[in-house]
């Protein structure tokens, strides 16, 4: 006699501990693996691109922090930068490398916030708490920098908003030896815990063919061994003045992600060592800008490097001060749609796993 | 004791006997209260940061606020549940973990039965407990609840075998079951205590303990963030606080088991020093193997359910096959 | 809509812009006949040239000259730069016609160095597609030489399925996928990129505005499976030939497309 099995339908989130904000996946179990997985996004939309249309360019920078919250100075970079290359602004010395600065230490905080948590998914409560220890000292100085901690509205069309405050670099030039030091410690901690290996060697496994399909970027399109940063290949800002390695790997599962962020704050440290050494003390933080600031008509797309992958904004203007559309790439949007193809065969555990693998912030799946 | 135990039962030994039996629970209960405040701060100042230190002086008395809390929650019981096994699962998990203290030796003079299945006792009656933790992942109505409990009960039974196996060795080498008398056989220094010729069994003794008290590394049935604390999620109030009491009390017997088998119970590392009564020794040991608990918590990832398995399986299993085989040939070859 | 893309006035010099701005400012102040908006804030642009107009009046010479007098400045500095903007578009229109970046008559401009690539792709896409597949073709300069395409609808897939697999092409990622309402017609925007040397292309679809309904691309390009979606759900834009075209931002039972131009919101306050 046969058993009578039943598919057991589960609901991942909204609320869940380990969705990494209001995200859902409606999985289909046979028992602990997984036939079907259905991801349901939206609970965080907050029509972004519709409030855009109403807001002239200026203030729509505060929406872009909200975005990626993580990440927030890469998200305003990405909406200034499309602006300033259709109104062909020149941008200041300093200001460059003041947004260059910010932007690779928010690089480090972010790939942080995705180790803690994604230990903390795994099952190690500690690391949780030394990323956490490390990134409230970068947190600390965008604190000092432009008076917010997490939403930072810091860079305008033509250059940043506020300067750095007295002692500042000092003090950045103090953390980048310490960051490196804590970093090695945490390779010592968990990098070679066997049990760390098992959960994630061999996991959530694509080729780079799939991965370029998919539209996949960051991380995990380099865990497949193509080189793509849109810092070396489009530079941008000052970043074709530094010497930085772009890490790859061939491996296309977790472990290959989990290694290639770790190594990505190494070098984001490499880029603000060259970047201190060389940073005008004199210089104007702002550029000649109109003050009403008219795109001419036209369109254009410009994309950087998030710690995410390429988050890209394109701006159709009609000539006014508010875009006529603002459509953002947004690399956890386009990066997720991985998730079902992945998760088919796979525990419910390795959901998890996966999930966090991909690396999201469900303000950038939403906008 | 032991006169108490000859004598015969009138009512004024059992009187005595069930005030001795209250007692150790209330010791029991302080034990458990004081081990939560101590792992909150233990790990706190592992991961940086200062545990509790706001109710009552040093934090004290957090344990008993959070006792508090729980016992003035509300009850629920979710609508479709099954009640009287929603009902009992929390008493079947609960009970066995406090009648298997009977069975361990404290002191020379401090123990409360001297059965000579010291041993069968301890590992029958803690199986019981898988019971009450499937019962309460069925009757909660939950899919989450189910899923944590039958991989509660998957990891349980897998791991009780290397446990009792590996506790074979010691009870070839020592040649009784009695566990008063395996501590009396390890008198001298810390050289003849069990663990030094028992190494095997030891490692893959510790190894299944920290498996069946589902505790991190393997702490799949509550695993926090994948199945929202798994078998007890529809558990609130006091019938939590059974759960939870219930893996603590757990702790104190795992704990006292291993220094009373492998470290030598009440028994000083040093002949000289004797003169420091037993309790204190017994007592160090066995904070140090609840201090080597709340570490490995403290610092270890979660492994994944089929990896958990495998491991029972078809590594700790013939490892602690291996060990038998070894002990068999030390008492061949030196013990006889 | 899409031949306004180029550099109409040329680039504009940081310090001169506050000025000529502000021309147009005034000029757009008065009655607007040109751009009819339905976006439903008419009160913040007339706004605008009463924050401008103090600014950077420094330099001339102030309350001496007479009212009327700088009225009359004003109006004809308006009419000027009207004047500037029309014969500016219509040289752009010229040059768009001709199909060429570099048009005689239009303001002098040397041809775009990526009008090579620009022209060997057009004479792909036609070559396999037939000549009526490209309605149009430019190079966006400000885009870092952007060679773009405008595609007949209904052969996008098509397109698609062809640039992918083109041996030499290879215009395998699929970069961007955006929609947008303009007015008269819907348009679809792809972005798509060769890995090997970081050449992008960009195809535009138009649709109409009624019933809007462009093939799906998702069978060759998987990254557009969401992004279609979105376009849908926001857009109203149809793709026949997606495995799962739902709304995935709103709700499920939502009715209307939220980023269209005409779309009333529940809640007239928001």
């Amino acid at each position: 006699m046969a058993i009578r099995t039943e598919e057991l339908l589960l609901n991942v989130g909204p609320q869940h501990p380990s969705t990494h904000g209001v995200f859902r996946v409606i999985v289909k179990l046979d028992g602990e693996v997984i036939k079907e997985a259905i991801p349901v996004m939206g609970y965080l939309h907050r029509g972004t691109e519709k409030l855009a249309e109403n807001l002239n360019y200026t203030q729509i920078i505060p929406y872009t922090d909200r975005l990626d919250y993580v990440s927030a100075m890469t998200n305003n970079y990405v909406l200034v930068n499309t602006v300033e290359k259709m109104m062909q602004l020149e941008i200041p010395e300093k200001a460059q490398f003041l947004r260059l600065i910010v932007m690779e230490l928010q690089r480090v905080a972010s790939h942080l916030v995705w180790w803690g948590t994604y230990l903390l998914d795994i099952g190690a409560m500690s690391p949780f708490l030394y990323a956490f220890r490390d990134r409230e000292m970068i947190i600390n100085f965008f604190n000092e920098l432009c008076g917010a901690r997490l939403t930072y509205n810091y860079m305008r069309v033509g250059g940043v908003k506020w300067d750095a405050p007295e002692g500042w670099i000092q003090k950045i030039r103090e953390f980048v030896p310490y960051m490196k030091s804590k970093l090695e410690e945490y390779h010592t901690l968990v990098s070679g815990n066997e049990i760390f290996l098992a959960r994630i060697k061999g996991v959530g496994k694509y080729d780079a063919e799939t991965a370029i399909n998919y539209g996949l970027s960051g991380a995990n399109l380099r865990c497949t061994g193509i080189d793509y940063d849109v810092r070396k290949k489009d530079p941008y800002c000052i970043y074709d003045r530094f010497e930085f390695d772009v890490p790859t790997h061939t491996g296309g599962d977790c472990y290959a992600r989990y290694l290639i962020r770790m190594e990505e704050i190494s070098q984001s440290l490499r880029i603000l060592e060259q970047a201190l050494e060389q940073y005008p003390e004199e210089g104007e933080t702002m550029g000649k800008v109109p003050r009403v600031l008219r795109v001419p008509e036209g369109e254009l797309y410009s994309s950087i490097e998030s710690p995410r992958g390429e988050i890209g904004c394109y701006i159709i203007s009609k000539g006014k001060d508010k875009p006529y559309r603002l459509k953002f790439k947004r690399p956890s949007f386009v990066n997720l749609q991985i998730l079902p193809k992945l998760l088919v065969g796979e525990t419910m555990t390795n959901l998890i796993t996966i999930l966090g693998g991909i690396d999201i912030v469900v303000g950038e799946v939403d906008a | 004791m032991a006169d108490l135990l000859r004598n015969e039962m009138t009512l004024g030994n059992f009187t005595i006997f069930l005030l001795l039996a209250v007692v150790m629970l209330l010791l029991v209960l302080g034990f458990v209260t004081y081990a939560i405040y101590f792992e909150r701060k233990v790990i706190g100042w592992m991961q940086l940061r200062i545990g509790p230190n706001r109710t009552g002086p040093l934090g004290l008395l957090q344990s008993v606020a959070d006792v508090l809390k729980l016992l003035l929650k509300e009850d629920t019981i979710p609508a479709k549940a099954d009640r009287t096994l929603f009902i009992l699962a929390p008493v079947i998990t609960f009970v066995p973990s406090f009648a298997v203290l009977v069975a361990i030796p404290y002191t020379n003079w401090g123990y409360f039965a001297n059965m000579n299945v010291g041993v069968l006792y301890y590992a029958a009656l803690s199986s019981i407990s898988t019971i009450g933790v499937v019962l309460g992942g069925w009757a909660s109505n939950n899919k989450y609840a189910l899923l944590g409990g039958m991989r509660s009960a998957a990891q349980m039974i897998s791991y009780e075998i290397p446990l009792v196996i590996s506790m074979t060795g010691i009870i070839m080498v020592s040649g009784t079951m009695n566990i008063r008398d395996i501590v009396l056989n390890q008198d001298g220094g810390f050289w003849h205590w069990n663990f030094i010729p028992q190494i095997i069994g030891f490692v893959v003794f510790i190894i299944a303990a920290v498996s069946e008290l589902n505790r991190t590394p393997f702490d799949l049935p509550e695993a926090e963030s994948e199945l929202v604390a798994g078998y007890h999620v529809e558990y609130s109030g006091f019938r939590f606080a059974f759960f939870m009491l219930a893996e603590y009390v757990y702790v104190f017997a795992i704990a006292a088991l291993t220094t009373a088998m492998f470290l030598g119970g009440w028994h000083s590392p040093l002949p000289f020093l004797d003169f420091v009564p037993g309790i204190v020794w017994f007592l160090l040991k066995f904070s140090s193997v609840v201090f080597f608990l709340f570490w490995l918590r403290a610092t270890m990832p979660r492994v994944r359910v089929d990896q958990l398995m495998g491991f029972g399986w078809k590594v700790l299993l013939p490892l602690s096959l291996v060990n038998i085989f070894v002990s068999a040939l030390y008492i061949e070859l030196f013990l006889r | 809509m899409s031949e306004d893309n180029k550099n109409q006035t040329g680039t504009p010099k940081p310090e001169e812009v506050g000025r000529g701005e502000e021309a147009k400012a005034q000029a757009e102040g008065l009655p607007r006949v040109e751009e009819p908006t339905s976006e439903s804030r008419p009160v913040e642009e007339n706004a605008t040239p009463a924050v401008q107009v103090p600014a950077p009046q420094a330099d001339q010479p102030p309350v001496t000259v007479n009212e009327d007098e700088s009225k009359e400045a004003k109006a004809k500095a308006a009419a000027e730069a009207r004047a500037a903007r029309a014969a500016a578009r219509e040289a752009a229109k010229k040059a768009a016609e001709g199909g060429d970046a570099g048009g005689a008559d239009a303001p002098p401009k040397a041809p775009s160095p990526k009008q090579p690539v620009l022209d060997h792709f057009v004479h792909v896409l036609k070559e396999n597609l037939g000549d009526a597949a490209v309605l149009e073709a430019w190079i966006n300069e400000k885009d870092d030489h952007l060679p773009c395409v405008l595609l007949e609808a209904g052969l996008i897939a098509k397109a698609a399925e062809l640039l992918n697999g083109h041996p030499e092409l290879k215009l395998t990622y699929l970069r961007n996928l955006a929609g947008s309402d303009m007015e008269s017609h819907m348009e679809v925007i792809y972005h798509i990129l060769r890995l090997e040397d970081m050449q992008e292309y960009c195809i535009k679809v138009k649709t109409d505005r009624n019933a809007p309904t462009v093939p799906s691309v998702t069978p060759i390009w998987n990254a557009a499976d969401w992004n279609e979606r979105e376009v849908y759900d926001l857009l109203g834009i149809d793709f026949p030939g997606h495995p799962n075209l739902t709304r995935i931002m709103m709700p499920d039972d939502w009715v209307g497309h939220p980023l269209r131009k005409d779309y009333e919101p529940l809640d007239p306050e928001v």
